[in-house]
């Protein structure tokens, strides 16, 4: 059925009018391949809605961003049920390896881009990333290790106070 | 499905005030739907929302931020200067498409 309409047009509602100051931060802490893309998945669609997006990297997440490691991430079968394969397979010389290169190319083919375009798109559609001070303390890591749209290494309680009111994803 | 009137043409939207007939767009409706969210078409906006229906026409469902990008060649960081808030939306509306379904 049609109807007509005449006035008021139809005008989406694209939050202008009412900014909310919606804010995300996401704290990345894992280095394995599967692992890094949920954040960077969902900070990519926040930027995308006009959301405020910080990410911190510790730990094993530090590893998303060092420069020698980031385009080096790999999956293992090991220990993840997900992948329905019997555990002693994912153990064998080369399983890891093998597994890695058929995620990349699962990623790749849905148009998804690896770790460092990725990150790079973030920062330019606005998104922060920022390292975890303990975590370069302890691997020994300064901003020359870093990528480069990497805004600081700051402390847990700095990153807590940057994103004061913010929603929390701990991935 | 909703008939409304944007300017002097009469176009089918959907609930939200997407156009949902792909021939009803045309460049003067362009500026006037984007003038209504604020925005003033300029030829780098024309070029890709030109891209977005030569897309949309190609594929059946509208590119993704991402996708504009690489293949217009056109910065994600001036697609969000170009349409600020929300790119992806804005650019589709504007363009007289659905919503992009993509994730990335």
């Amino acid at each position: 059925m049609t109807t007509t309409q005449a006035e008021p047009v139809i005008i989406p509602d694209f939050g202008d009018s009412t900014p909310t100051g919606r804010k995300l931060a996401i704290i990345c802490s894992k280095g394995n391949l599967d692992m890094a893309y949920p954040g960077l998945i969902l900070a990519n669609a926040a930027l995308g809605e006009g959301v405020q997006v910080d990410l911190f990297f510790t730990f094993w997440g530090f590893d998303m961003i060092t420069k020698s490691r980031m385009e080096h991430l790999k999956f293992t079968m090991l220990g993840n049920t997900a992948t329905h394969m019997p555990q002693g397979l994912g153990g064998l010389p080369g399983m890891t390896a093998m597994a890695t290169h058929q995620m990349r190319k699962q990623i790749h083919d849905v148009g998804v881009p690896d770790v460092p375009e990725f990150l790079t798109q973030i920062v330019d559609s606005g998104g922060h990333l920022w390292a975890c001070r303990l975590s370069a303390e302890m691997m020994q890591l300064d901003e020359s290790d870093l990528y480069d749209g990497v805004e600081g290494i700051i402390s847990a309680a700095d990153f807590i106070e940057k994103t004061e009111g913010a929603q929390l994803l701990f991935i | 499905m909703i008939v409304t009137t944007i300017g002097t043409s009469q176009v089918h939207v959907d609930a939200e005030g997407f156009l949902t007939d792909y021939d009803e767009w045309s460049e003067d409706l362009a500026r006037q739907l984007a003038g209504q969210i604020g925005i003033e078409l300029t030829d780098r906006h024309l070029e890709v929302l030109r891209y977005l229906r030569e897309d949309y026409k190609e594929q059946g469902e509208t590119a993704t931020l991402r996708r504009a990008s690489l293949q217009t060649g056109v910065p994600v960081k001036e697609l969000f200067a170009l349409f600020p808030g929300k790119p992806a939306k804005k650019m589709a509306y504007i363009a007289g498409l659905p919503k992009p379904v993509g994730c990335v």
